[in-house]
């Protein structure tokens, strides 16, 4: 497709014996939302690190804007332009949410170590630059009273935010999610759709493993099944919702 | 100017070295110089590990053996007898650049050996190739794996320095020349250059800590701190996290060094009980007591202890107390000593490196 | 080198080898228990050394090896009660940390109780002359104590942890300690134990080579070293791999040894164990894939 901007083909992995992710090929246009669901235990965060370089498949490739990224560890991934939340915030706790969302320019700088140890001038131009980004973004998600907390002290929401604020400042053009609902209520979700949506119309294609079938409803424009970590079916949600296939897997046999 | 409100600490320990340099020359006790000039060598190696194991987060059990390299590198260099070489190409070649020279040691015998620039400057070149080759396969490793074969690093050169007849085995090396910095500007043992020696390891040492407080508040610090935190999240932002661990473990290879050269020269000799197992122990008790990432606290209590130590408080009990002092420590406050609620205000000021 | 020399060779090989295999598996309990790694544990060999070496002024020899074990085996659990346990948050580093500091302060303690001087429990039979002919070589008979001592404490253990219920225990720990609580085991009472093992053991083993390695204040930490390398060649945990590995290591170094400076012996186990971490941290007989070893 001209408009992919990720693309795996046939990705396969094990562990030991266990067919953890089995000839899963997706694709995900430029400027759209994709969802990935599916029982537990069907391989999406799998199918995630698999994207992320965080884990190797053992046959098959990830395509990035029509590059071949399937090699690349996450550090490499991660430069090309794609950004990952965790299941588990994995915020930098004793830091500061100004400093955890200013990390996230770090692939965007470059000042290494001898210009940090002489704190040469090209340093300040870019910390300041560094600054004004993170605390842009930071005042758009509405977190500018927190800047200088420590991360560990904000309220499970807000760290959620928090990491969203990082991988934003990544300037990522690749969003992946997982589970970003996760630990949510009623309303906490429906902000986060809102959030996503503005996300999407930033520029930023997003692709989000999720269990909330509401935020699935109300954001993705596709959604790919997976069971059992193959790919069942893909289509829009409200088609993908009345599959009988996908009913079966989510709730079981009607002649159980 | 914000950028330099963090040298605002830097300025106050040096007004405070010169204070104290007056205060002792003034009372006539300025023999306790010695050991502040010792116990500032010794610093630079507990600055450098500070930056490794409190900022990424890596243990090194072998840091002596950096030390050493840098130290015995350098009295090898000044000490070994090229006379015999004289005629040489190779030697006349060096000779007409300067790097080697002729020179009459102590019971006025010629010698022919290096200058102490070349010999910094090949002993800093080696401690890097060795930091690359030792780094690379270590610095992979988690935890257990990696004190270890630090701690097999640092046997190694033990063993090698005890046992090379050109490092002089157990006796070590001596008669290593001063070293002379610029012309007027020496690094000395000698008593009548006690107060210059002093005010050069306190240069050296501010200078190190610039550098490490530099490096802290920049873009690779916050990303050191990242991968401490959370190396996987770090990972995902783009932080080339073995990269980054393995040039930190070199430069704090680099600054071990630079403390074993100046010790060296300052003392005139090395000997292999600098590469003990309980030397590398001690540096990290020195970083764990004062607060891993707290440099300003390792700084401290690196000059406390080594201070004490040096003067004999502890007696034959030295090593007890540091292994008591770090038990302790790890059991209470494992964030060190400096860091415990009651002084948290004492430690504001010149407190923990943070943006 | 003709037969009785390389008998001999093989003989000291092994016997030191032997030794260190005990230290490596003393390592594997204390590690399969808990996932610590107790650097200290080299100096429980000595500690049972030297209070033998004491005991045995008053008390005859076998009830002296007795105490030893006993009182070591006490200091192994109040080691692990007033330090380990102590330890809430555990992060590796930390542990580290301790159990050094724990192998300092027992070598201080040693130097203040016995003083720097080399000492040795008498031969258990015989003298120091007395030989025992093998294949045309001349064993001491306390080569042949060693071989015997340390098959007995291998093939001990290996049905106390397959077949009683207390090494079952101690095994549920190490695989899921959380588990192993809610299964009612007394999950902070197998660590002790596991501690107390780890030291009789020593202690035994410490007994056992005195006469032929002498003893002295210092000598825990280069065994701890060497049968950390042990321990590693075999795979972390593995301990009869471990056995294997020691009587490997013993080899190797007795025969360094007959070719090279004796210097180098020091330097082999410390090369070998630099390469095994380097290339192969599972151990010569562990699975390569084992992701836990390496960070990212």
């Amino acid at each position: 497709m001209p408009d992919a901007l990720l693309e795996t083909k046939g990705l396969h992995r094990f562990f030991g014996g266990l067919h953890a992710v089995n000839d899963v090929s997706i694709t995900v246009p430029r400027g759209t939302i994709k969802g990935v669901i599916g029982p537990n235990g069907a391989g999406k965060t799998t199918l995630f690190n698999l994207i992320a370089g965080t884990i190797q498949p053992h046959n098959g490739e990830v395509f990035f804007r029509d590059k071949k990224i399937t090699a690349l560890k996450p550090h490499a991934v991660a430069s090309r332009g794609i950004a990952r939340t965790f299941q588990t915030t994995k915020l930098f706790s004793h830091m500061t949410v100004l400093e955890n969302v200013m990390m996230g320019r770090h692939s965007r700088t470059r000042c290494g170590f001898i210009s940090g140890m002489l704190n040469l001038p090209c340093t300040w131009r870019e910390d300041k630059q560094t600054t004004e980004i993170a605390l842009s973004i930071l005042k758009d998600l509405g977190l500018t009273e927190y800047a200088s907390e420590t991360a560990c002290n904000l309220p499970f929401g807000r760290q959620r935010l928090v990491e969203f604020a990082r991988a934003l400042a990544m300037e990522p053009q690749l969003l992946l999610l997982d589970e970003p609902a996760a630990g949510l209520n009623i309303y906490e979700t429906k902000e986060l759709a809102k959030l996503i949506l503005w996300i999407r119309d930033r520029g930023v294609t997003c692709l989000v493993v999720e269990h909330d079938m509401s935020l699935v409803m109300a954001i993705c424009d596709d959604v790919v099944v997976l069971d059992q970590g193959r790919k069942i079916t893909e289509g829009p949600p409200r088609t993908v919702q009345r599959n009988p296939e996908v009913i079966r897997i989510y709730l079981g046999d009607s002649d159980a | 100017m914000t950028h330099f409100r963090r040298y605002i600490p830097i300025i106050a320990v040096a007004v405070g070295v010169i204070i104290l340099q007056v205060v002792l020359s003034g009372t006539r006790s300025t023999y306790y110089m010695t050991q502040l000039t010792m116990s500032a060598y010794y610093a630079l190696v507990v600055i450098g590990l500070c930056l490794l194991m409190g900022y990424a987060g890596q243990v090194s059990l072998g840091h002596a053996g950096f030390f050493a390299i840098g130290g015995y590198t350098v009295a090898v260099l000044t000490t070994f007898n090229l006379i015999v070489y004289r005629d040489t190409p190779l030697i006349s070649l060096c000779r007409s650049l300067g790097l080697v020279v002729q020179r009459q040691d102590i019971y006025g015998a010629d010698i022919l050996a290096f200058s102490p620039w070349p010999a910094f400057v090949v002993a800093i070149l080696l401690t890097i190739v060795i930091a690359f080759m030792i780094g690379l396969p270590v610095i992979r490793l988690k935890g257990h794996y990696m004190a270890m074969a630090t701690l097999g690093f640092g046997l190694i050169i033990y063993r090698i320095v005890l046992g090379g007849s050109i490092f002089g085995q157990a006796d070590g090396t001596s008669n290593v020349p001063p070293f002379r910095i610029i012309d007027g500007l020496e690094v000395n043992g000698r008593t009548a250059f006690r107060i210059e020696s002093y005010y050069i390891a306190w240069f050296v040492v501010l200078a190190a800590m610039t550098l490490a407080i530099n490096l802290v508040h920049s873009r690779v610090g916050r990303a050191l701190r990242s991968i401490h935190e959370n190396e996987e999240a770090a990972h995902s932002l783009g932080v080339n996290t073995y990269r980054y661990k393995l040039l930190v473990f070199v430069v704090s290879a680099i600054f071990a060094a630079v403390g074993g050269i100046l010790l060296t020269h300052y003392n005139g000799s090395i000997g292999p009980s600098e590469v003990t197992v309980m030397k590398s122990v001690r540096y990290l008790v020195i970083v764990a007591v004062g607060g891993m990432a707290n440099l300003w606290g390792a700084l401290f209590m690196g000059v406390l202890l080594n201070f004490l130590s040096l003067r004999g408080v502890f007696g034959s009990y030295d090593d007890a107390v540091f292994a008591i002092i770090l038990i302790a420590i790890m059991l209470f406050s494992p964030q060190g000593l400096l860091r415990l609620p009651r002084f948290r205000k004492v430690t504001s000021l010149p407190g923990r490196a943070n943006a | 080198m003709d037969l009785p020399q390389v008998v001999q060779y093989c003989f000291a090989g092994v016997t030191v080898g032997s030794i260190y295999a005990i230290v490596a598996i003393g390592f594997n309990i204390i590690y399969n228990t808990t996932g610590i790694i107790n650097f200290a544990q080299g100096e429980f060999l000595i500690v049972g050394a030297m209070l033998a070496i004491s005991f045995n002024h008053f008390v005859p020899l076998p009830v002296a090896i007795f105490l030893a074990v006993v009182v070591t085996t006490i200091i192994g659990g109040l080691v692990e009660i007033v330090f380990i346990r102590q330890v809430r948050n555990a992060s590796v580093l930390r542990l580290i940390v301790i159990t050094i500091g724990i192998s300092i302060l027992m070598r201080e303690a040693m130097l203040h109780i016995w003083d720097e001087k080399v000492r040795s429990l008498p031969y258990f039979t015989g003298t120091g002359v007395s030989t025992v002919t093998i294949l045309g070589a001349h064993i001491s008979p306390q080569v042949l104590w060693v071989l015997g001592v340390s098959a007995i404490i291998v093939m001990g253990l290996t049905p106390f942890f397959r077949f009683t219920l207390t090494g079952r225990a101690m095994r549920g720990c190490a695989d899921d300690r959380m588990a192993a609580r809610l299964c009612g085991i007394n999950d902070r009472w197998m660590v002790t134990l596991s501690f107390m093992l780890s030291a009789g053991i020593g202690a035994l083993a410490g007994c056992v080579i005195s006469p032929v390695t002498q003893t002295q204040y210092d000598m825990g930490a280069p065994l701890a070293i060497k049968g950390f390398t042990v321990a590693i060649l075999g795979g972390l945990g593995n301990s009869m791999a471990a056995v294997a590995a020691g009587l490997m290591l013993g080899l190797v170094e007795a025969f360094t040894m007959s070719q090279f400076d004796v210097a180098y012996k020091e330097a082999v186990s410390i090369v070998i164990l630099l390469l095994i971490l380097v290339f192969r941290p599972s151990g010569l007989f562990g699975k390569s894939e084992i992701a836990a070893m390496r960070a990212l």
